[in-house]
C-alpha cells in the first residue's frame, strides 16, 4: 500500500506558523516547570512507598485512618492500578528517615487486615535521590553534547545546532507535558526522555541525511526548495517509522501496567513531538541560519565521474 | 549480477541464526515451582535420609512432585504448580521442625544437556522475579574515627612502655594529639613514635605552656583504611546472609563506588528479617562495670572520671516488659567486636537458660586474659552498639549542607547493655556469655557476634522490595505487551510492504530470537525497562527495512528497473541507517554510564536490540530478497 507518494508541501513556507507554535508550547512548557515544577518521584525526593494488595475491593478511609492515628500523619494514601491495590507514600522526615519505616507501616496495615499481601516496598534515602537528581541532569546534558559532537563530525555545524535544537525542543515539550499535567515524575521516565532523545535524532537524521544529499544533487532551487523536496521524499518514510513505534508503545501503554505507564506516556509524547521537530524545527534551524548549497558541495576530485543529476519532480 | 551474495555471507547468517535459536532455546522451557531444604542448626545434616523421610511425607499427603534431588546445598524439590508447592513448605517445616531451614524457590526447567553446554534461561532481575534491593552505604568517618582512637591508645602503649613521660593523649578530629611538658620529652617521644607509629606524620607545636605532637594519618593510609572498612563489610554481609538464610538465596553484593555496597536478595521475602541482619551495625564492647562507685551517685550528677552511665535493653519476657536500668562502666573498652572470631547459642546445663560461647583472636584472648586475671568475682559488661545515620534539615524542610555541598548527616549511636554478668573464673579467648532471656536472643547475638563486628557502620540508603506475585505481574505484562506490539507491527508490514514486508517481519522476528539469545549468553539482567526497551526495538527495528523499501519503491517511481531498485535503495539507505543507529547508540550509551539498577538494564537491551537490528533488517533481508529476485528476469515486485 502507497499513501503520500511524490507529495510537495511547501514545509518551509508555514514554518513561522510551525515556529510560533513551537515557541508557545516551550513558553508554556519553561513557565509551568519554573512555577509548578515537576512532581518527582521516590527516586528523586526520598522517602518511603508501599504496594500492597488485598484478596478484595479495599476502601481507603480506614487505611488512613490506621497510619494517620499510629504516627504516620502525613502518609500518602491511595488506590494503585485497581481497587484492591493500595499505595502508600511517606515523605522523607527528620528523626524517622529509615530503612524501618516501611515494616513499621505494613506491620500496622497487617495489623489491620491480615490478608494483606506486600507487593513492593521502596525507600531511598534523601541522599541518593539528590545525587540522582543531578546524575540525570547530567547524562541529559552528556548525551546532548556527544550527539552534537557526532553530528558535526558527520555533517556540519549547522545540522548539529539543528539537530540539538529539535532535541531541546522535544525533551522541554515533555517535561513540560509532565508538569502541567502533573504526572510523576520517577527513573523510568527519565530513562524514557532519554530514548526519546534517540529516537528524535533518528527521525533528524534520516532527513537530514536526505538534505545534504539533495544538496549535491539537485542544481536547481534555493535552500528551501530542496529542503522542502527532501522532506516530502522523507515523509513516507517519517510517518510510517512513527507509527509502527506508536504502535509497540500503545501496547506498551495498555497492557504493560502501572509501573511503566509513565515511561510510556513520555515516550509516546516524545515519539509525536519528536517527529513534528525533525520535520518543522531542526529544518527550519537550517533555514534561519542559512544554508546553502555551497557549504556541503562535495571536493571534486579530479578524473571522478559525475554522479547522475536528478531533476526535482 | 546484480542482487548477489556471495556464500560465506549465507552461511554466516546460518551460523548466526542457529546460535543464537540454540542459546535462545532455554528460555521456552521456563522455571518450576520448587521447595529447598537446608539444615539450619549445628549437627543436622541433611542426607539421603532426609529426602526418604520428606519424599515418605509427600506420599502419605498425596502432594505430587516433579522430582527431587539432593545436592551439596541440600534437598530440591521440583512441583507441578504454586499451589503443591505451598502445601509442600507447610508440610515439611512442621515434619522437620527448626533445625532445617525450607524455602520457596523457582528452579529452571531446562534440560541438563543445554546447561551443560553454558545455554541457560535469562537472569531476570529482582523486578520480575521478586527479592529485595539494598543500598548500603558505609559510614567511612566512623571507620576513621575508630582507627585514630585505637592510635591513640596504642601511642599510650608505645609512650608508657618507652617510659617517656606525657600528659596526655587523645583524638583532635582525625589527628592524635600528644602532649608534653618539655621539649627533649616530645623529642624523645617522637623519636620513638615514628619507629613505632608508620602510618602517622608527625608536626611539633606548642600552645605556650605545653609542647605539642601533632600525628595525622597518610593520605595512603586513609585510602588503604577505606578500602578495607569497605571490603571487610562486603565480607561480613555475605557472611551474615549466608547465616541468615542458610545459603538458599544467592545474593548479589558487590561494590559501588567509594563507599557503597549493593545487596541483591532474590526471592527474599522476609525483608524485616534481612534489614534486622543489614542495616543493624551492631558493634559489641566488653566493659568493665565500675564497681567502686554505685549507680545513684553517678545519676546524681558525680559521674567518676573514667565511667560512664549506661542503660540496659528494655525487653519483653512474654507480656511482661522488663525495664531499662542504668549500669555504671569504665570507660576503657576490654574487647572490642572486632577481634570476636566465633560464638555459638547454646543451653547452659546449669540453669537452663540460653548462652553464647564466644572465641576470641590473640590479641583479643590476651586483653582478655591479662583483665580477667584481676577481675575473677568482678563484673563485666556487653555494650550492644547501634549506629543509624540520616540527613539534616532545616526548619524548612530542606537539606542542610556543609562548605563542600554535601548533605549533613546526624549520626544516632544507641548503646544498649545486652548482658551484666560475673566474671567465674580467669579466662582469655575462650568463654560464656550467660543470662540472656531466650533461644531467640542467643541465636541473634551469637549471629551478630559470629559474623564480626563491623569495621565501619553501614546503613540503609535505599530500598527496593518486590513481592513475588508483582513479579509475576511484571513478566506477564512485560510479555504480553511484547507479543502485542510485535503482532500489530507485523500485520502492519505485512499490509503495507506486502512480500518485502514478510520479509521484514522474518526479520523482525530473528531478531527478537537473537536479542534473548544475546541476554542468555551475557546472563545480562532483564528488567521491567529492559523489556520495554525490547518493544521499543521492536517499534524502531523496521525503521530500517521502512527506510530501505522506501528508497525502492522511489526507485521504482523514477522508473528504475527492479533489479536495479533494489539495489540502489539498499546501497542508499545504509548510510542513514548508520547515522541514525549510531546516534542513538550514543544516548544508549550515556544512560548506561549514568544509570542505576533498572535504568542500565534499558540501555543494555536497547543497544543490543539496535546493533542485532541492524544485522536482521541489512543482511538478513538482503540475503533472503537476493534469494527471491537476485539473478532472475523480473518485471514487478510486491513492494
Amino acid at each position: 500500500m502507497q499513501i503520500l507518494t511524490n507529495t510537495q508541501i511547501k514545509f518551509m513556507t508555514h514554518r513561522k506558523i510551525a515556529m510560533m507554535l513551537s515557541a508557545a508550547f516551550i513558553v508554556i512548557s519553561i513557565a509551568s516547570l519554573a512555577v509548578r515544577g515537576l512532581q518527582l518521584g521516590l527516586d528523586f525526593t526520598g522517602g518511603t512507598l508501599l504496594e500492597v494488595a488485598y484478596p478484595k475491593a479495599v476502601d481507603l478511609k480506614p487505611i488512613r485512618e490506621q497510619l494517620h492515628t499510629n504516627g504516620f500523619d502525613d502518609a500518602i494514601v491511595q488506590h494503585f492500578g485497581a481497587t484492591n491495590e493500595v499505595l502508600v507514600r511517606v515523605a522523607p522526615k527528620e528523626g524517622v528517615s529509615n530503612a524501618d519505616i516501611s515494616t513499621e507501616i505494613f506491620d500496622l496495615l497487617r495489623a489491620q487486615n491480615p490478608e494483606v499481601d506486600n507487593r513492593r516496598v521502596e525507600f531511598v534515602g534523601p541522599q541518593v535521590g539528590e545525587e540522582l537528581t543531578e546524575t540525570g541532569g547530567i547524562a541529559m546534558l552528556a548525551a546532548l553534547v556527544c550527539i552534537l559532537i557526532y553530528v558535526a563530525l558527520r555533517f556540519e555545524y549547522r545540522f548539529a545546532l539543528g539537530s540539538v535544537a529539535a532535541l531541546a525542543h522535544d525533551v522541554i515539550i515533555v517535561l513540560g507535558l509532565f508538569s502541567v499535567f502533573g504526572i510523576e515524575f520517577d527513573l523510568t521516565v527519565l530513562a524514557a526522555i532519554l530514548a526519546v532523545i534517540g529516537y528524535s535524532l533518528n527521525d533528524t537524521i534520516v532527513v537530514f541525511d536526505r538534505i545534504r544529499e539533495n544538496f549535491r544533487k539537485i542544481r536547481k532551487g534555493d535552500a528551501i526548495e530542496v529542503i522542502d523536496s527532501s522532506l516530502n521524499q522523507t515523509l513516507s518514510r517519517t510517518l510510517i517509522t512513527s507509527l509502527t513505534t506508536l504502535l509497540v508503545l500503545f501496547a506498551l501503554f495498555i497492557f504493560g501496567g502501572e509501573l511503566i505507564h509513565g515511561f510510556a506516556t513520555a515516550l509516546l509524547a516524545g515519539v509525536l513531538v519528536g517527529t513534528y521537530s525533525s520535520v518543522y524545527v531542526a529544518s527550519s534551524v537550517l533555514v534561519s541560519m542559512g544554508i546553502s548549497k555551497e557549504d556541503l558541495a562535495p571536493v571534486k576530485k579530479e578524473g571522478e565521474q559525475e554522479e547522475e543529476v536528478y531533476e526535482e519532480v | 549480477m546484480l542482487n548477489h551474495y556471495p556464500l560465506w555471507k549465507y552461511l554466516l547468517i546460518f551460523l548466526v541464526i542457529a546460535t543464537s535459536a540454540f542459546y535462545a532455546l532455554p528460555n521456552i522451557y521456563g522455571e518450576d515451582p520448587a521447595l529447598q531444604v537446608a539444615a539450619s542448626a549445628r549437627g543436622v545434616e541433611v542426607d539421603s535420609q532426609t529426602l526418604n523421610r520428606v519424599s515418605k511425607l509427600f506420599e502419605r499427603e498425596g502432594v505430587h512432585y516433579r522430582n527431587a534431588k539432593l545436592s551439596s546445598t541440600g534437598l530440591l524439590f521440583r512441583f507441578k504448580n504454586k499451589d503443591d508447592q505451598a502445601k509442600a513448605k507447610s508440610l515439611v517445616e512442621k515434619e522437620l521442625g527448626d533445625d532445617y531451614a525450607v524455602a520457596l524457590n523457582l528452579a529452571t526447567a531446562t534440560p541438563q544437556w543445554l546447561l551443560g553446554m553454558n545455554a541457560q534461561p535469562m537472569y531476570l532481575g529482582l523486578d520480575l522475579r521478586g527479592g529485595v534491593y539494598f543500598l548500603m552505604q558505609v559510614d567511612m568517618e566512623a571507620a576513621v574515627i575508630k582507627s585514630v582512637n585505637t592510635f591513640v591508645s596504642d601511642s599510650r602503649t608505645i609512650l608508657r612502655k618507652a617510659k617517656i613521660r606525657y600528659l596526655g593523649s587523645k583524638r583532635v578530629k582525625n589527628d592524635v594529639v600528644l602532649r608534653f611538658k618539655t621539649e627533649t620529652l616530645r623529642e624523645q617521644g617522637l623519636e620513638i613514635l615514628r619507629r613505632d607509629m608508620r602510618d602517622l606524620a608527625f608536626n611539633e607545636k606548642e600552645d605556650g605552656k605545653t609542647f605539642i605532637l601533632q600525628g595525622r594519618l597518610s593520605e595512603a593510609k586513609l585510602k588503604e583504611l577505606k578500602l578495607f572498612a569497605l571490603k571487610q563489610n562486603i565480607t561480613t554481609l555475605r557472611k551474615r546472609i549466608d547465616e541468615k538464610f542458610h545459603g538458599l538465596v544467592e545474593p548479589i553484593i558487590q561494590q559501588q563506588g567509594d563507599d557503597r555496597i549493593v545487596v541483591q536478595l532474590p526471592g527474599i521475602q522476609d525483608t524485616a528479617g534481612a534489614k534486622d541482619i543489614l542495616g543493624a551495625t551492631a558493634t559489641l564492647e566488653y566493659r568493665a562495670v565500675d564497681e567502686e562507685h554505685t549507680v545513684e551517685q553517678a545519676l546524681s550528677g558525680r559521674v567518676p572520671a573514667g565511667s560512664k552511665i549506661y542503660y540496659t535493653r528494655e525487653r519483653q519476657e512474654g507480656s511482661r516488659t522488663i525495664p531499662s536500668v542504668p549500669v555504671l562502666l569504665k570507660k576503657r573498652v576490654i574487647v572490642t567486636g572486632e577481634h570476636v572470631t566465633n560464638a555459638q547459642a547454646g543451653i547452659d546445663p546449669d540453669t537452663g537458660g540460653a548462652k553464647v560461647n564466644v572465641s576470641l583472636d590473640g590479641y583479643g584472648g590476651k586483653r582478655m586474659g591479662a583483665f580477667t586475671k584481676e577481675s575473677v568475682g568482678k563484673r563485666m559488661a556487653v555494650v550492644y552498639l547501634e549506629t543509624k545515620q540520616e540527613t539534616v534539615k532545616d526548619a524548612k524542610g530542606n537539606t542542610l549542607r556543609d562548605e563542600n555541598g554535601k548533605p549533613v548527616v546526624k549520626r544516632h549511636t544507641t548503646e544498649e547493655v545486652i548482658s551484666n554478668a560475673v566474671i567465674r573464673g580467669h579466662f582469655s579467648n575462650r568463654f560464656e556469655t550467660t543470662g540472656l532471656d531466650s533461644v531467640q536472643e542467643a541465636n541473634d547475638l551469637s549471629l551478630l557476634l559470629r559474623a564480626g563486628a563491623l569495621a565501619a557502620p553501614v546503613y540503609i540508603s535505599e530500598e527496593r522490595t518486590i513481592g513475588p506475585s508483582l513479579g509475576q505481574d511484571n513478566i506477564d505484562k512485560g510479555f504480553m505487551s511484547v507479543m502485542i506490539g510485535f503482532v500489530t507491527v507485523l500485520f502492519f508490514m505485512a499490509f503495507w510492504y506486502r512480500k518485502f514486508g514478510m520479509i521484514a517481519n522474518l526479520a523482525l522476528a530473528l531478531n527478537l530470537v537473537i536479542i534473548v539469545a544475546v541476554l542468555s549468553l551475557l546472563q545480562a539482567t532483564l528488567t521491567l525497562p529492559g523489556i520495554a526497551g525490547i518493544v521499543l526495538t521492536v517499534g524502531m527495528a523496521v525503521d530500517a527495512n521502512v527506510l530501505i523499501f522506501e528508497r525502492i519503491r522511489e526507485e521504482l517511481r523514477n522508473g528504475n528497473s527492479p533489479q536495479n531498485s533494489i539495489h540502489s535503495g539498499y546501497e542508499k539507505a545504509l548510510m542513514t541507517i548508520a547515522d541514525a543507529n549510531i546516534t542513538t547508540l550514543i544516548a544508549a550509551f550515556v544512560l548506561f554510564v549514568v544509570g542505576t539498577g533498572a535504568i542500565k538494564g534499558f540501555a543494555v537491551t536497547l543497544s543490543i536490540g539496535i546493533v542485532t537490528s541492524m544485522f536482521t533488517a541489512i543482511m538478513v533481508t538482503r540475503a533472503v530478497v537476493n534469494t527471491l529476485y537476485g539473478g532472475k528476469r523480473i518485471k514487478d515486485i510486491s513492494i
